[in-house]
């Protein structure tokens, strides 16, 4: 299945697990030779880039596609993502959001009330978090040969000292700034073939102001935001990274009943789901609850808790401690979770 | 209403009353349900449990064992231009050359429903020929026997997949080295077949029977149970699920059964056949068998790959590590055999978890 | 296989129910289920079909055979003790 030359590219290669890890791994990173401009570069596969010495600071830059059906859901809508989804790629990094651009990519066809309602979302999550858009770029495709639209947003912050998704240390907390789960499973309503209902909401938001918070609160070592894959993938990611294990404890993690609910009917686990408004942050011992109270007085970061720690203990690996008292892996979704009757 | 039962103490207790009476040359329960194995793993029971007790899957996940010929059969429909409705859990199972999700690109039609009701709904609104990849056992049948008995529309058909799990455990203990010393029977096929069929099996072959419920503590409880039967050589059927599972059943759901399939030979994967384990279309509703409808004749393939140790994967006489190709040739990613495909299969969990992982 | 979760019903509409499960509603056909049901009941719901009516005492029932099981072996043990 895997002969040379007749490989195509599957919609789970974008689905943010192994399969895009291997697309990334054996065919962007090895045809690409120039890969960095200072200490963070593409090879470190973080959130995003740094560019050292910015008037003694460093620039933090990033870019993401977005696109997502229905354009408009529950919580949020395509322009709120692509607002919050590079904005937090920042925010994670410990940088201070500049500016974004926007480039937006539609069929033709598209009604344009429906481009403004994105635009006039986009506008308000901007609003939200600081930040101007600074420059942009629009193309028309031809009906068809898109799905309705595209946006891509690039970003540029300042850190004083950036927060790599591998730099803490055994000992450290592993905490969560709220609900696992939320956007995901809000959002697999939608998919074709499923006929349930609920009211719940994704959580898209940016989380500049409260990683500031936290970053200010206490010793914030790592700090990265689980979109696809969820909450599995980005611990797994960190573990990884810092050859270091991580422990958490499942009765600990903040959950939703809807999101338990939707998980219960079509078994897919909500560790596995995206979340487009939440970050993992491992604080030092001292200082965790300290970064976890100043979480809680913000209303993004109202359901924030310790979940676990960093460990020597099987590095690279997450290990999840079940309410029962067992223990496993948590390993990192293939792809994207399909549901499940059997 | 609490439906949940995981507490700790508890799940200690019960430890307490396995670790009672696991006999010193060890123990070796299967059990019989993909559900089953997700709770098993998903709450590290395994990890909890003693040395010595060892916990199988056998034969009783669709995604396992359903025939290559059916999903092969799916395939060419869905080339013909037919629209084929199948759960989610077949899209990534492989056949002889395809999966149903590597249609895609050829722009074949697979939709993903969540219920055989989803499927009918579908025929009604579109003109082409929808159908229906009927896979499952004896909880999944009725829900199919339910729409072809209320006449659905001229294109709906199906592909009949659904097997019987009590012959399958038969089979399993005619193996001479199957080493089963228990069974925790499925939970939601037992909420239909009731416990009664499973008692020819405790008593033919000496093996106590548990049916079990799906939360951590169902489990401990089965594992408990069949433990003390043994010990106590008391090879009974009991009923460890009784909040979901009467001793008779589910009446009504049999009696659509029976009003729709009639019970023949089950072509199992990575098994083969078992007497008496499939159901087939009865003659009067044979219209709605989309191989004969479409005159489709898929041949009777490789249930068997070469090299592959599926076969006594699934029969709970290897681990999925004494296989030549696992981990190496064949992974989640790229899975060779049935058994690495989807969460609840044993391979899977064994390559993402390391079987019993001394943590 | 055979993946079957609680929901309590909502509303009945001669054949079909809508049943909440934790704050998810999903309708539910009637057609497989032996027993009569009602609002306010709780029904084992597997791809969307009840299968069975499940009762509050049963729930509990469960909890006591756990523990029976727990209790009949403390005893035992503590014989084998004396």
């Amino acid at each position: 299945m895997t002969a040379e030359g007749k490989e195509k590219i599957k919609v789970i290669h974008g689905a943010g697990g192994k399969a895009m890890d291997e697309l990334i791994g054996n065919h962007v990173l090895n045809t690409f030779t120039n890969k960095s401009a200072g200490k963070i570069g593409l090879d470190n596969l973080d959130d995003g880039a740094t560019i050292e010495g910015y008037a003694g600071r460093t620039l933090v830059l990033t870019t993401d596609s977005h696109v997502v059906s229905p354009l408009f859901f529950p919580g949020g809508d395509i322009g709120r993502l692509a607002v919050s989804g590079t904005v937090n790629d920042l925010a994670v990094m410990g940088a201070d959001p500049l500016a974004l651009t926007s480039s937006i990519i539609v069929e033709e066809g598209l009604e344009m009330n429906v481009l403004d309602r994105i635009f006039q979302s986009m506008e308000e999550t901007c609003r939200e978090a600081g930040m101007p858009i600074i420059t942009g770029d629009t193309k028309v495709m031809e009906r068809g040969n898109i799905d309705r639209i595209a946006i891509n947003t690039a970003g540029v912050g300042v850190a004083d000292e950036p927060v790599p998704d591998s730099g803490f240390s055994p000992g450290d907390k592993i905490i969560v700034t709220g609900t696992i789960g939320d956007h995901g499973m809000a959002l697999i309503q939608f998919r074709e073939g499923l006929t349930f209902k609920t009211k719940l909401k994704s959580d898209t938001a940016p989380l500049n102001h409260l990683l500031k918070i936290a970053r200010d609160a206490g010793d914030v070592t790592g700090m990265k935001d689980p979109t696809r894959g969820g909450l599995a993938a980005g611990l797994n990611e960190m573990a990884d990274k810092s050859h270091l294990g991580l422990t958490i404890h499942e009765g600990k993690i903040p959950i939703k009943d809807p999101v338990m609910g939707v998980s219960d009917l079509i078994g897919i686990s909500p560790y596995n789901v995206a979340n487009e408004g939440k970050a993992i942050i491992m604080a030092s011992p001292g200082t965790a609850e300290d970064v976890v109270g100043a979480l809680r007085d913000n209303p993004l970061g109202k359901d924030a808790k310790i979940i676990g720690e960093v460990t020597e203990e099987r590095p690279g690996k997450v290990i999840l401690e079940t309410e029962v008292g067992g223990r496993r892996f948590l390993d990192a979704p293939l792809g994207d979770p399909v549901p499940r009757i059997c | 209403m609490k439906f949940k039962f995981k507490d700790k103490e508890r799940a200690k207790q019960l430890i307490g009353v396995i670790e009672d009476y696991v006999p010193d040359r060890g123990i070796k329960i299967v059990h019989v349900c993909g559900t089953h194995e997700v709770t098993i793993t998903n709450n590290g029971i395994r990890s909890l449990l003693p040395e010595g007790v060892d916990i199988r899957e056998g034969p009783g996940c669709p995604v396992c064992v359903t025939p290559t010929r059916d999903l092969d059969a799916a395939i060419k429909l869905a080339r013909k231009g037919a629209i084929i409705a199948a759960f989610g859990d077949m899209m990534n199972v492989p056949g002889t050359e395809y999966s149903l999700n590597d249609l895609g690109p050829e722009g074949a039609e697979v939709k993903m429903v969540y219920s055989v009701s989803g499927a009918v709904e579908l025929a009604r609104k579109v003109d082409s020929e929808v159908v229906f990849l009927g896979v499952g056992f004896e909880t999944t049948a009725p829900m199919t026997a339910a729409v072809l008995s209320e006449d659905p529309p001229d294109n709906f058909s199906i592909i009949p997949s659904n097997k019987l799990i009590p012959p399958a455990m038969a089979s399993l203990m005619e193996l001479p080295d199957n080493n089963v010393d228990g069974f925790i029977a499925p939970g939601h096929v037992s909420t239909i077949i009731g416990c009664r069929p499973y008692e020819p099996i405790a008593e033919k072959y000496g093996v106590p029977i548990v049916v079990g419920g799906f939360e951590p503590l169902d489990i401990l409880y089965s594992i408990a149970l069949i433990v003390k039967g043994v010990a106590t050589e008391n090879p009974s059927v009991e009923n460890g699920y009784p909040r979901a599972v009467n001793y008779d059943g589910n009446s009504r759901s049999r009696e659509l059964i029976e009003e729709v399939f009639r019970v023949e030979p089950g072509l199992w994967r990575g098994i083969g056949k078992i007497r008496d384990s499939g159901l087939g279309l009865r003659d009067e509703y044979k219209q709605y068998d989309a191989l004969a409808r479409f005159d489709v004749h898929p041949e009777e393939g490789e249930e068997v790959l070469p090299n592959c140790l599926c076969p006594q994967v699934l029969t709970a006489r290897a681990t999925p590590d004494q296989c030549g190709m696992f981990g190496e040739e064949c992974t989640p990613g790229h899975p060779y055999g049935p058994c690495m495909v989807g969460d609840e299969a044993m391979c899977n969990i064994w390559f993402k978890y390391g079987g019993r992982p001394q943590l | 296989m055979c993946l079957a979760i609680p929901g309590e019903v909502l509303t009945i509409d001669d054949n079909l129910a809508t049943v909440d499960i934790n704050g998810v509603e999903q309708e539910v056909r009637l057609d497989t289920l032996p027993e009569e049901a009602d609002k306010g009941d709780y029904l084992l719901v597997h791809t969307g079909f009840a299968i069975k009516k499940l009762s509050p005492e049963e729930a509990k029932e469960t909890l006591d055979l756990f523990d029976e099981l727990i209790e009949i072996n403390r005893e035992m043990d503590e014989e084998s003790e004396v």
